[in-house]
């Protein structure tokens, strides 16, 4: 078995935690009473609802759907009735609501009617497999869900040489891909052969930490007996975060994605092992992804485990499953303790992206002190930022600054802040930093697109008026051209007629002017027949301006 | 716990590091002790008292919480490296001078932790240095050479000024680094000067073995991951470049690298003081930038300066860089500009 020979910088070696929910073996978990299954469930344009309240639906049933590229349907995870289709609490950052489909089982889990195809059956062109694909409602199941057949076909574009599947898990506390690949291996490779007859790659290489090694062999065992050629088993060291997309990529190939370019514009595609099980589950059994692995973990559980959960499960069921919670002030985390998202309740559902229901305990929150400029987060810092610089910047609002030091390449993984000797939450910060410019930015391409808006308006405005003016000017030149020779006509008739005539008339006007000039001849003057003392005083006023006369001279 | 990831609280604090370095300043000082006599109990007893003081005071002032600033032991390392660095028998109005501006001018007019650009130990060192400058160079001989030494009442009372000064005059000397810049001013060859008792075996009796403790103190350090190595192993390499230059072209009159290694401050800067994260360099190509200035920097002042030693300066001159130093030597972030080749 090859072993990855590059390596990214930073990183680190944390507890994993692995082994508290691998002692039990992969479970069915049965249904709740009630699912709230979230209408969208992916990264892109969000799904319309094409059942109504009172529908009755069953097992693989399309429920939500958008016409848009980038966009996954959503499908019944059993049969049942739809209750409601309201705003329920889900796993947001912020806390925030979003409209989900309440649906209540009828117990008898009864599925739509599918055409399954045969093993004998010929093998699906590429469009007829990205559309199988795309109609399960598959996303990238490592966390992103992004439409899988939207980011296949992209890539499709661009030619795929390498394809990496994700298997490395690096989050502590996360066994979800480890028992996947442990138990399913030959599904997972399935997928994998449906993948590589999409995208056509030189090679493929799957990628394990090597805390994994059941998983590691369960996977080599199923690619000797698979006929899939091209294909290695590659252990990585166990460092966080190995699994990040590009961090992998580096790993195992070298390769270093610019950070403005996505992976598949150098010919490198990522999927995650869940994903490769999902399609062959969505290709071979034309069933639609209504269930994924969930782990349900972290030292306020009883019993730590893994659940097949049918997608909308309320976490409190998982809880009960795992069997209740040990602690007094559980605190729910959706994903691993390193980037995963704080739960309000845990009436929150499952969705496509919850790989892990973590409880941890509701710790005091920690007063930070000051940033000694240790540098430990600069040497974790896998894509080699400057973190305590990032944070300056951030805490003083500096945001050009933190760009000009990479803000956005940073990829959130938390290794800055989980060494940080002050304890500082360093990406909190980075988020906040992010926001602001984020929002910035809304507000400048907003004011930008007003003021070219006012501009434009401006522009045609003046140009009107140029045009109007324009008109008038030809108008009016054309009118007086007009009166010209209308003028012109009429005294080459009159000139000969009326000669005598207009002399008289000249005559005529020349008296009336004179008369008219003599009644006007009235003196304008305000100063005739003043009484005496008004005489005084402008006699004494003129004194008085000859005196001034003569003094300034 | 925070409300948004990573939830994992870090092992590391800052108030351990500074333990840690205080732990690893113990074996050095009990050296210095027992080469130098209990003076420096003295001179750290008043110094780490006035800081924590005047830390105390402006805390209050400024209207910060007590507890987690007095916590951080960050006043008294830097007293410790304060008292470590004045001579012994100090006035306590010269630790009081000095301490106060360490903490007044040289922490908290900045910001206090984590904010000031300069060490504070050495700000507090050089306004006495250059303040008063008897006070200063007033050493005393090592107790191998003169065994009639203060014992800890005496030397309290001394400090306090209760006693008189004209009868213990004759136990001052110059330190071996004075010594021999004076020596050499006056024309004298090396091997002339190494005849005074108290170079000892190759930097001075006492202050050789007190240096390799503080370089054990230091290795405590790396080892513990309170610094890096690079800071240190730069600084030591600077100095041994241009001692070693100078010292092959004209070993008459230049002291030995082994001399300007052992003596002074040079390893008690170079793993105490040039390391303070707050003002040092925190990139690694910028850390050995640092470090190798520091110590080529303290040769020149030793060599051509007017001080004999120039530890707090050359720390000083290089923490005055660090923001140009941090700049240029940014790593090249992932992804960006990446080599064509892998």
């Amino acid at each position: 078995m090859p072993n990855s020979v590059y390596s990214f910088h930073g990183g680190l070696h944390l507890d994993d935690h692995k082994s508290e929910s691998l002692t039990q073996p992969l479970q069915i978990a049965s249904f709740a009473d009630e699912l709230i299954l979230k209408v969208s469930q992916h990264i892109g344009e969000p799904n319309t609802p094409v059942v109504t309240i009172g529908d009755r639906v069953k097992r693989g049933q399309l429920l939500a759907e958008s016409s848009a590229l980038v966009s996954a349907p959503v499908h019944a995870p059993t049969s049942g009735t739809i209750k409601a289709i309201e705003n329920r609490s889900i796993a947001h950052a912020s806390g925030q609501k979003a409209e989900c489909f309440i649906i209540v089982p009828d117990g008898k889990d009864e599925a739509i009617d599918v055409e399954i195809r045969s093993a004998e059956s010929t093998a699906l062109d590429k469009a007829a497999l990205l559309d199988q694909i795309r109609s399960a409602g598959i996303v990238g199941l490592g966390g992103a869900v992004f439409p899988t057949a939207a980011k296949l076909t992209t890539a499709n574009q661009h030619g795929i040489k390498t394809l990496i599947i994700n298997g490395a898990e690096c989050e502590p506390y996360i066994t979800c891909d480890d028992l996947l690949m442990q138990n399913y291996a030959s599904i997972i490779f399935k997928g994998i052969s449906y993948l590589q007859a999409i995208l056509q790659p030189e090679k493929t290489i799957i990628g394990i930490e090597d805390n994994k090694p059941a998983a590691i062999k369960a996977m080599q065992q199923a690619l000797t007996e698979s006929s899939l050629s091209n294909i290695t088993v590659t252990s990585i060291p166990t460092l966080y975060p190995s699994g990040g997309e590009k961090q992998l990529i580096k790993l195992l190939t070298g390769f270093e994605v610019h950070s403005s370019q996505l992976s598949f514009e150098i010919g490198i595609l990522c999927q995650n092992v869940g994903t490769c099980a999902a399609i062959s589950q969505a290709i071979d059994k034309s069933r639609p992804l209504t269930s994924r692995v969930v782990t349900v973990t972290g030292p306020g559980i009883k019993n730590p485990g893994n659940w097949f959960t049918p997608l909308g499960t309320p976490v409190s069921h998982l809880i009960n499953l795992a069997g209740g919670y040990t602690i007094e002030k559980p605190k729910l985390i959706m994903g691993g303790p390193m980037m995963g998202l704080t739960l309000k309740s845990d009436q929150i559902p499952v969705v496509k992206a919850t790989n892990t229901i973590l409880v941890m305990d509701q710790q005091e929150q920690e007063i930070a002190q000051e940033c000694i400029r240790c540098g430990r987060c600069t040497e974790v810092c896998p894509v080699q930022l400057l973190p305590q610089q990032l944070y300056w910047y951030s805490r003083t609002h500096q945001f050009n600054l933190t760009e000009s030091y990479h803000l956005f390449d940073c990829i959130e993984c938390g290794c800055c802040s989980a060494v940080c000797p002050s304890h500082i939450p360093l990406v909190q910060y980075y988020r906040f930093a992010k926001g602001e410019i984020w929002d910035q930015r809304r507000k400048t391409y907003k004011s930008d697109r007003s003021r070219k808006r006012h501009e434009f308006r401006d522009a045609r405005v003046a140009k009107q008026k140029l045009l109007d003016e324009e008109k008038r000017k030809l108008k009016r030149e054309a009118l007086a051209k007009k009166k010209a020779a209308e003028l012109a006509a009429k005294e080459k008739t009159e000139a000969e007629s009326s000669n005598s005539q207009n002399a008289d008339a000249v005559q005529a006007a020349l008296e009336r002017v004179k008369a008219r000039k003599k009644a006007q001849q009235v003196d304008p003057k305000n100063t005739t027949d003043l009484t005496t003392d008004q005489q005084d005083q402008i006699d004494e006023a003129d004194a008085r301006r000859e005196k001034n006369k003569v003094d300034d001279a | 716990m925070t409300y948004s990831s990573p939830y994992i609280t870090p092992s590391a604090s800052t108030n351990r590091l500074m333990l840690n370095v205080l732990i690893a300043l113990i074996p050095g000082t009990v050296a210095y002790i027992w080469y130098f006599g209990v003076g420096l109990i003295v001179n750290l007893v008043f110094a780490i008292s006035f800081a924590l003081l005047f830390e105390t005071a402006i805390l209050l002032l400024r209207k910060r919480p007590l507890k987690p600033y007095l916590s951080d032991f960050s006043a008294v390392i830097t007293a410790w490296l304060f008292a470590l660095c004045i001579p012994m028998h100090s006035p306590w109005w010269l630790i009081a001078v000095g301490i106060g501006f360490a903490m007044i001018a040289g922490k908290h007019l900045y910001g206090g932790m984590g904010f000031n650009p300069f060490n504070p130990a050495m700000v507090g060192y050089v306004a006495v240095l250059i303040s008063f400058p008897v006070e200063m160079t007033t050493w005393y001989l090592p107790l191998q050479i003169s065994p009639d030494s203060l014992n800890i009442l005496q030397a309290f009372s001394y400090s306090l000024g209760l006693v008189d000064i004209q009868q213990w005059d004759a136990l001052t000397s110059a330190t071996p680094l004075d010594q021999y810049k004076t020596s050499l001013s006056l024309n004298m060859m090396i091997s002339e000067i190494r005849q005074s008792p108290v170079f000892g075996s190759f930097a001075g009796v006492g202050w050789e073995w007190i240096a390799n403790w503080w370089f054990i103190g230091g290795l405590y350090l790396i080892f513990t991951k309170t610094i890096r190595w690079h800071i240190p192993v730069a600084m030591i390499l600077g100095m041994l470049l241009l001692s070693f230059s100078f010292y092959v072209v004209d070993p008459d009159s230049v002291a030995s690298p082994g001399f300007h290694l052992f003596s002074g401050g040079l390893m008690l800067g170079a793993f105490f003081i040039a390391t303070d994260p707050v003002t040092a360099s925190t990139t690694v190509k910028g850390r050995l930038i640092y470090g190798f200035m520091i110590g080529t920097l303290v040769y020149i002042i030793r060599h051509w300066g007017g001080y004999p030693d120039g530890v707090a300066f050359a720390v000083l001159l290089a923490n005055m860089s660090v923001p140009l130093i941090d700049y240029y030597t940014q790593p090249r972030v992932f992804g960006v500009n990446p080599p064509e080749d892998h």
